[in-house]
């Protein structure tokens, strides 16, 4: 059983703004698929039992986010390609994440800054989202939202625990800051589907969108005793589909069993 | 055997979606947590409305299934199950009874049900929960994440017994 987005609802967009919201819609799912996926990998490695647990939650909220995208996508498309064939059957350029959720989990610190980029940015974005005039991204928003509040708090807890805790642990958080702050621009950097869209209203403007984001970041890092960094060039590309090596290396994982058994089901 | 086709009314429906429960709580039935938003007869076929409680809620499937299985064993074959986001599930769907079943199973019932907002303050903002099994408000958070997406680990101070909480959404 799926839910299936509303045929009649979607004839009111044209072609052009239909194929502007399939890659739109593509590219968030493509962002929740693979953090979802990098925070699995912690599944049984995890640092203690609780935040072993807390990861695989936080990574099966985004894989649930992850399907109502996929399958939204499926069907503005409407080429008859399901969830799974979008999830599975495409090649690494065709992956619209940022680069940021592609990055390897590295040590705990390293997981818990990625993390906090990201969930500081998705809550703030759902936040927007669910007014959107389209109602399937307004109706997953919504779901979502509440969601990601609570990553939110979990990421941004571990930030301060970490910058604010022993030696080891600032220098291991300050470490991770510098190499995962140069990927925190592209998440607010608008492609030019996502001007497209922003214009026509439909999706959130990340220009109205960036002051809570800097505000909470100010807060936590401020709590934390930690910098925050200035004047790092930011390293884009993974919106547009040019990626990082590491997603080849995902993708050979995720989709092997799909690749390797087409059509398979368990 | 062939089971003969029955067109039940709306009412009866709902006295059979009662008796289906929760896979991953069962002593809640699907109506205690709130999971049914809405049952429409169109002439002799069944529509019944269900919002998942988190987005990767992966009962969701067994769910429809069992939905299916019991209205089938009551000759209801004409159904369509459709699944919808919004409005979101939220803890303030839970039923009285589904709250005291709850706590009668160990399992902490939701404290209050405001939304999302008190989530950003950190550290020390969690509710006072008191413990299930010996009812001691002394009590502490462990994580805001457990066994399934609807529950936090809880840990009383007074009986030391680790409890699960079941969190406000």
């Amino acid at each position: 059983m799926q839910a299936t987005a509303d045929a009649s609802a979607l004839s009111t967009y044209s072609p052009e703004v239909r194929q502007l919201l399939f890659n739109y819609v593509l590219q968030l799912a493509d962002t929740s698929l693979l953090l979802g996926h990098r925070l699995s990998e912690w599944c049984g490695h995890g640092p203690i039992l609780e935040q072993d647990l807390a990861m695989a939650n936080i990574a099966l909220d985004l894989l649930g986010e992850t399907r109502s995208l996929y399958q939204y996508a499926a069907a503005l498309e409407g080429r008859h390609r399901s969830e799974d064939d979008l999830a599975f059957l495409r090649v690494a350029t065709d992956y619209r994440n940022p680069l940021l959720v592609e990055q390897p989990n590295g040590d705990f610190a390293h997981t818990v800054v990625r993390q906090f980029l990201f969930d500081n940015f998705h809550y703030h974005f759902l936040q927007q989202l669910q007014a959107s005039p389209d109602q399937h991204l307004a109706a997953i928003a919504e779901k979502s939202v509440k969601e990601a509040a609570y990553h939110l708090k979990w990421s941004a807890e571990w930030v301060v625990r970490l910058g604010d805790g022993t030696e080891e642990s600032r220098q291991r958080i300050e470490k991770a800051i510098s190499k995962l702050w140069r990927y925190a621009a592209e998440l607010m950097m608008p492609t030019p589907t996502e001007q497209a869209l922003q214009k026509l209203g439909l999706v959130p403007d990340y220009i109205a969108l960036q002051p809570s984001v800097d505000a909470y970041l100010a807060q936590v890092f401020a709590e934390a005793t930690l910098l925050i960094p200035q004047n790092v060039p930011p390293q884009l590309g993974g919106k547009q589909g040019r990626h990082s090596e590491h997603l080849g290396y995902i993708l050979a994982e995720l989709q092997y069993m799909q690749r390797t058994y087409p059509g398979m089901k368990w | 055997m062939v089971t003969p086709t029955l067109t039940p009314t709306e009412q009866q429906i709902w006295q059979l979606l009662e008796e289906v429960s929760d896979p991953e709580v069962p002593v809640l039935s699907i109506l205690d947590l709130g999971i049914v938003r809405g049952v429409r007869m169109d002439g002799d076929e069944v529509h019944i409305t269900i919002t998942p409680t988190y987005s990767g809620c992966p009962a969701m499937n067994t769910i429809a299934t069992e939905i299916r299985l019991r209205l089938l064993t009551e000759g209801v074959t004409k159904l369509s199950i459709h699944h919808q986001l919004s409005p979101a599930w939220t803890t303030a769907w839970l039923s009285q009874a589904g709250r005291e079943k709850l706590a009668a199973y160990g399992i902490a019932p939701p404290q209050n049900d405001t939304t999302t907002g008190h989530v950003l303050k950190l550290f020390g903002q969690d509710p006072t929960v008191a413990c299930p099994l010996c009812q001691s408000d002394n009590t502490h958070l462990v994580s805001q994440f457990g066994s399934t997406a609807c529950k936090a680990l809880y840990q009383c101070n007074d009986c030391h017994e680790p409890f699960d909480y079941f969190k406000c959404h």
